[in-house]
């Protein structure tokens, strides 16, 4: 390959917040059309390099750098005002969430408008119509209502075709696109990426952060990564997935569960669980005798929410599935496909406009709370994201203290023994009780919703998106302790999830749902090696791989 | 057309709701004024002392038994409480406030004249707090932790100061020591500083506190961050986003800052020697003068329904996001 001049050239890169160092001697270079992605888990300093890299590291900053070129020109030292005329211009930047990312009260084309007007002369009905082209460029429908609409009116994909648009408005020779996929479900990612993929084509070059190698394995040219402000992987896409060298770049290979079987371990770091299991299943003994009765069984579940007057919308409609003793039952769908209205309806939670849910061969929906009180000990539940399902007033020994006593006390000197005993269980230091919950990492945060869920010795778990909000390393991590509660507990899963890949490596049995109903369901090899509905394998396409062969 | 079809289509369900809204509104409002002209009936009547004596020019007329008893049957005050109470909601409604005790001439026309003043200082005092808690916010953002400290030590201070003390202190700095200003609140404009700021200092800093947290929070928002990263400059982003943002809990607090304008007001025309209806009401309650106080209080409970529907609309038009329901 010839070696035109670099747009962007990095050496020995150092930003440090006060006498902290966050990133250091971070080096990397980029040629026109060549994406390089930098991948590392949230905190390895990837934001903070892509912000130093347009001056906007944030307040209290300090960046040292040999050397830092953008087409050529230095930009260490530049004034504000010099800075301002590279970012927009020459820099395209695309933060991650776009929900926050675009002013909730203006308008769209507004805010792309701001892009245009800041840099160049066109008169206000030249951009108008730029602004209508770069929304159209971008793939919205109907792009001159789009422009008049706020951020809050569009979809998550929409928002962030939307502030695509607003970073490519004036061509920049150099992209930097922050988790640009992160929060969006794996068919409209995979959108996002291509479009991102076709500009990159067009010879600008482009910087694709994300914490999730498969995320960016198809659009990267090369591959860096980041682990504690350090850059200890670099090299060709192909070098980094199929021959990587260092350890930590394999570990988070391995956390990406696509393609992995049924138990196998995707964190190197399980947690050493020496201590003998104290808790012995009693739930053992049923597995061998009722082997075939599932405990949970839904028939025919349907349930429709009014909107704002108007006709009632069906939210999930005639949904059947079973859940086996020992087993995990996926359910997969992209949001709005009824996959929460359905957990809450197995919960008891909300009651279904008609259709049954039977617990333990039991009917569970058609009887009055009063009863399936006494009944709810046996099912467990943990969400997306558990510190807003923690009363935040209370410590984690607290938490647990409440969930062990069902409510009548939040001593937790009461049941020491026991938290110790949870908390170990799952893989948590014992000192961690008498810690706040806040203080917690986000996979220490779910560890303590498992191990609250587990408290009162429940034969049943719903999990609903339990590991959408973690980084790809610490959702290993989780998906592993799944795993082994589930072989140690025999405890039976209802896992509810928008990624296909998590969904494929935890469960047996499968569900297929979209806008609330059931697309196909059976065993998961079954359904996913032979896909029968079309909707399944657009799924399926749509799913990060690390095959080769898919490149961009 | 097809189009006028859609659009109306479009167009009737904000219709209906805008109907609602409105009629909510007015249910509202009038039950408010149905409940202060209870209040104020029943509560004036609590007051030891004889109406009818302060129809007679109060207790140091000496009128005589006769008289009383001619005052009385004159203004129904010898019909029982019930009568009394339906024929004032009744005469109310019909638009009739009565004849003030004191002043002998009819509310109406009192009320005619003490509102003017009154609405001038009010939302004269209203600008001026906005104006002060938004160079504040402006400023501490600008300036770092020690210049958001100051700020926020500032705001505290001037919003616990209460409004005799702040006036007392005023008159004796800006009049009687340096001599620049009218103790008493003449027809000038220079008369009308003094009250204007001390009604608007303790709100100033209420306004700030909670303008100065929204704006700080916009300026470190994912929104401001992209509007830089697009070449947008410090002011600009002020300007176009977080100012914006900062304006909303000050619209929704207007209204409620309004009313407490009016209750300030009674003390801040008494020191200022000011006419206006907070100074009046005073004066009309030491004298029972019934039927005044009613009026004053009906009018001020009025315009507190009237400010609160208008910042309604205010925070609905700078918050799109909130949906008329």
């Amino acid at each position: 390959m010839s070696n035109p001049t670099p747009i962007l050239q990095v050496k020995k890169l150092s930003v440090a917040f006060g006498n902290s160092e966050v990133v250091s001697d971070v080096s990397f270079t980029l040629t026109p059309g060549e994406c390089l992605a930098l991948v590392g888990e949230s905190g390895s300093g990837k934001s903070v390099t892509a912000r130093s890299l347009i001056g906007l590291a944030g307040p209290g900053s300090t960046v040292h750098a040999e050397s830092l070129e953008i087409g050529g020109r230095d930009v260490r030292g530049l004034s504000q005002r010099a800075w301002r005329t590279i970012r927009g211009a020459q820099v395209g930047f695309i933060l991650q969430d776009a929900l926050s990312s675009l002013d909730p009260l203006r308008l769209v084309g507004k805010e792309i408008d701001d892009a245009l007007r800041l840099h160049s002369t066109g008169s206000g009905s030249q951009r108008a119509a730029r602004v209508v082209q770069l929304l159209e460029s971008v793939g919205l429908d109907d792009p001159v209502t789009r422009a008049g609409q706020r951020s809050g009116e569009l979809s998550g994909g929409m928002r962030q075709r939307a502030l695509i648009a607003s970073a490519i408005a004036l061509d920049p020779m150099l992209i930097i696109a922050d988790e640009p996929t992160t929060a969006l479900d794996a068919t409209i990612a995979a959108a996002v990426l291509d479009l991102l993929g076709t500009l990159r084509n067009s010879g600008s070059a482009m910087l694709l952060i994300s914490h999730d190698l498969a995320a960016v394995a198809s659009v990267a040219d090369s591959i860096a990564v980041m682990q504690d402000g350090r850059i200890v992987e670099y090299g060709s896409r192909d070098q980094i997935l199929y021959d990587p060298q260092h350890p930590y770049t394999r570990a988070l290979l391995a956390a990406v569960p696509a393609g992995k079987p049924r138990f196998t371990k995707l964190s190197p770091t399980v947690p050493a669980n020496s201590s003998p299991v104290l808790r012995a299943p009693e739930a053992t003994p049923d597995l061998t005798s009722v082997e075939h009765s599932p405990v949970l069984v839904a028939r025919g579940l349907s349930k429709s929410f009014a909107v704002d007057g108007a006709d009632s919308f069906p939210a999930v409609s005639h949904v059947d599935f079973e859940l086996h003793p020992g087993q995990t039952l996926g359910v997969v769908g992209e949001s709005g496909s009824g996959k929460t209205t359905t957990a809450r309806m197995a919960l008891g939670l909300l009651a279904p406009d008609s259709g049954t849910v039977t617990l333990f061969g039991e009917p569970w929906s058609s009887i009055p709370e009063a009863q399936r009180r006494a009944r709810r000990s046996s099912l467990g539940a943990i969400y997306q994201d558990p510190l807003a399902s923690f009363d935040p007033r209370l410590s984690t020994g607290a938490l647990l203290a409440d969930a062990l006593s069902q409510g009548s006390t939040r001593n937790p000197r009461n049941y020491r023994d026991k938290i110790a005993e949870l908390l170990d269980m799952v893989g948590l230091d014992p000192v961690l009780a008498s810690r706040n919950p806040t203080t917690l990492s986000g996979g220490q945060r779910q560890r303590l919703a498992i191990a609250r869920a587990l408290a009162p010795n429940p034969r049943v778990l719903i999990c609903d998106e339990p590991v959408s909000a973690l980084d790809v390393s610490v959702q290993a991590q989780v998906l592993d302790l799944l795993d082994e509660l589930q072989q140690r507990l025999g405890l039976s899963y209802l896992l509810i999830s928008h990624d296909l890949s998590v969904i494929r490596h935890m469960s047996d049995q499968v569900v297929v749902m979209r806008a609330g109903a059931v697309m196909e369901s059976g065993a998961t090899e079954l359904v996913f090696s032979n896909p029968q509905h079309e909707y399944t394998r657009s799924l399926l396409a749509a799913a990060p791989t690390m095959v080769p062969g898919r490149s961009a | 057309m097809s189009t006028s079809t859609i659009s109306r289509q479009r167009l009737a369900p904000i219709l209906g709701r805008t109907a609602r809204w409105v009629l909510g509104k007015l249910g509202g409002g009038i039950f408010v004024l149905w409940a202060v002209a209870t209040a104020i009936f029943f509560g004036i009547r609590m007051i030891p002392g004889d109406p009818a004596e302060a129809i007679m020019g109060g207790p140091g007329s000496q009128a005589s038994a006769e008289a009383l008893a001619a005052a009385r049957a004159e203004y129904g005050l010898d019909q029982p409480l019930y009568v009394q109470y339906f024929s004032q909601l009744w005469r109310l409604a019909t638009g009739d406030m009565g004849t003030s005790y004191s002043l002998k001439t009819p509310v109406a026309e009192v009320l005619g004249e003490l509102i003017p003043p009154t609405l001038v200082l009010a939302v004269l005092a209203l600008v001026v707090a906005w104006a002060l808690a938004l160079v504040l916010a402006v400023l501490s953002t600008r300036s770092g932790a020690v210049g958001t400290a100051i700020a926020s030590g500032l705001e505290i201070v001037s919003a616990a100061v209460p409004h005799f003390w702040l006036a007392s202190v005023l008159i004796m700095l800006f009049a009687t020591a340096l001599g620049w200003l009218p103790p008493v609140s003449t027809s000038t404009p220079a008369g009308l500083v003094l009250p204007v700021i001390t009604l608007a200092l303790p709100l100033a800093g209420f306004l700030g506190q909670v303008m100065r947290d929204t704006m700080a929070r916009a300026q470190r928002s994912a929104f401001a961050l992209s509007a830089r990263a697009r070449g947008e400059s410090e002011i600009g982003v002020l300007l176009r986003h977080s100012l914006r943002h900062a304006a909303l809990p000050g619209i929704a607090l207007s209204g409620w800052a309004f009313g407490s304008l009016l209750s300030g007001a009674v003390v801040v025309e008494s020191i200022f020697a000011r006419p206006g209806l907070g100074r009046s009401l005073l004066s009309a309650v030491t004298a029972r003068d019934i039927p005044l106080v009613t009026g004053v209080a009906l009018i001020s409970a009025a315009a507190y329904v009237v400010i609160m529907a208008l910042s309604d609309i205010a925070e609905r038009l700078a918050d799109p996001r909130i949906q008329a329901s």
